[in-house]
């Protein structure tokens, strides 16, 4: 079957949103990204894993082009998107963007975090941006931890005003990269959970992650990818049952076992 | 034979010396704000300008950091005039502090710039912000927090340096100084009313750079 067959969504999917047509991407001698094709439809959700190494991060990170790729096309809402277009900003503030290692501020309470980019990127006058903020926060579930710093907080609600920061831009796309994989297994569900929410509000979602539970929950399609290229594709069901590709299986078995044995 | 010590001529001179102390705060403080202004911008050039720019940065490090300060003011008070740029010798003074303290600043705090994580401008980066509005909105605070003590040291040296502005008779603490000295002979009482004069001056600067540390760059705690 082929790498790109459409999507099979239990909901209602629109236009098509990215475009990555035989993208190619080299870090110096080393071939990251190997003649990627994929298409994601507007609304839709994706779990994207693999084997450290394999791409996956990279993959989602030249989509808003922190990695810049070096052959092919990468198309986002229209915009074919490369490291010198000019404007790439207005690119990038579309697309929210949750790291591993967090990446909050620390000079900035968890509100002033939420409130930077709406403020000096859209030009939302204080009191909105505010006003907007305290709502996402309320909304991943931190009201009450607004006026704290970062490194007042522990690393699960570090994540989630992470994500209060993105959604605070009202962004048409998120990426998630490994999420989770930075977490104490107990703060790990938090995430997911304010995560699955935002995947049941319709907005589309890339996630870079090893959670499979999270996967079967949310995910449209799951991709896997090993040595830079997108080795399988199939929605979550057909993934997990019956995967068809040698590397998925062996994958998924090592996999499943680890998070047996950590369950 | 003994020494008699005798601080009535000093202490006549009061209203000298006060002039002298307070035109060397003056003068530091002024070479401490434009020095800042210099250091930051040279930073952030040295950091992300292009190449021509980075390389003319380095020249201007090198050159001020491997040359004495005393020829640095006499390369502006008496040389500059010879290209036709004539300065009074408060301005040069200004001036040679400024240019000199710019090439140390820059350093400082281009450290404090490289100690700052990836992933902080990635994150700014990632929210649309433009490269001069991460430098401003992201990395400038923490990275004068993280090198603000080596910053203020730095700056307490500049005060310190204004002294040998008096070798072209800039009118600051030391100036006037001599200039009782020469009237007086009194060369140990005037010195030592200056030595003390200065440590007020280090006392005064630090408790303001604390005081600008508690109000703008306290860290948060856990």
């Amino acid at each position: 079957m082929p790498a790109t067959a459409p999507p099979a969504a239990d909901h209602a999917l629109g236009d098509t949103i990215i475009e990555m047509r035989h993208v190619d991407k080299f870090y110096g001698d080393f071939h990251v990204l190997r003649d990627i094709d994929l298409s994601v439809a507007r609304g839709e959700r994706i779990v994207i894993c693999g084997p450290s190494g394999s791409g996956k991060s990279t993959l989602i990170r030249c989509l808003n082009q922190l990695e810049e790729h070096q052959k092919g096309e990468i198309v986002i809402d229209g915009t074919a998107v490369h490291a010198r277009l000019k404007g790439i900003e207005d690119i990038r503030r579309e697309i929210g963007m949750v790291f591993q290692s967090f990446n909050l501020f620390p000079h900035l309470t968890a509100l002033e975090n939420c409130m930077l980019a709406p403020m000096k990127v859209r030009g939302i006058p204080k009191a909105e941006a505010e006003a907007t903020a305290r709502k996402i926060l309320e909304r991943v579930h931190i009201p009450e931890q607004a006026h704290k710093y970062p490194i007042q907080l522990s690393g699960g609600q570090q994540q989630r005003v992470a994500i209060a920061r993105s959604l605070c831009m009202n962004p048409k796309i998120m990426l998630f990269d490994e999420p989770t994989s930075a977490l104490d297994p107990e703060m790990v569900s938090e995430v997911l959970d304010v995560m699955v929410e935002l995947a049941e509000s319709g907005m589309t979602m890339l996630c870079v992650t090893h959670e499979m539970g999270f996967a079967r929950k949310v995910a449209d399609r799951v991709i896997f990818m090993d040595a830079g290229e997108i080795v399988e594709v199939a929605p979550p069901e057909r993934f997990f049952t019956a995967p068809q590709n040698e590397r998925t299986r062996k994958f998924l078995g090592q996999i499943l076992h680890a998070q047996t044995q950590a369950h | 034979m003994s020494y008699e010590f005798d601080f009535a001529d000093v202490f006549a001179a009061w209203p000298e010396l006060l002039q002298g102390l307070l035109n060397s705060l003056v003068l530091s403080a002024l070479a401490m704000a434009i020095g800042m202004v210099v250091s930051v911008a040279g930073a952030l050039g040295k950091t992300s300008g292009p190449g021509w720019l980075r390389r003319i940065i380095d020249e201007y490090i090198e050159l001020i950091r491997n040359t004495p300060f005393l020829i640095q003011i006499f390369v502006i008070y008496f040389g500059l005039p010879a290209a036709g740029l004539k300065f009074s010798s408060n301005a040069a003074a200004l001036l040679a502090l400024v240019v000199n303290v710019g090439a140390y600043g820059i350093e400082i705090i281009r450290a404090g710039i490289e100690s700052i994580q990836k992933g902080q401008v990635e994150a700014g980066k990632s929210l649309g912000m433009r490269p001069l509005q991460i430098f401003r909105y992201i990395i400038l605070k923490p990275a004068i927090q993280a090198i603000y003590p080596s910053l203020t040291s730095q700056f307490i040296l500049l005060m310190l340096n204004t002294s040998v502005c008096s070798a072209i008779a800039a009118s600051e603490l030391t100036a006037v100084a001599g200039d009782i000295q020469s009237r007086t002979f009194r060369s140990f009482e005037v010195y030592f009313v200056a030595t003390c004069l200065y440590l007020g001056l280090s006392v005064f600067f630090w408790t303001v750079f604390a005081g600008i540390e508690r109000a703008f760059l306290r860290k948060p705690t856990r």
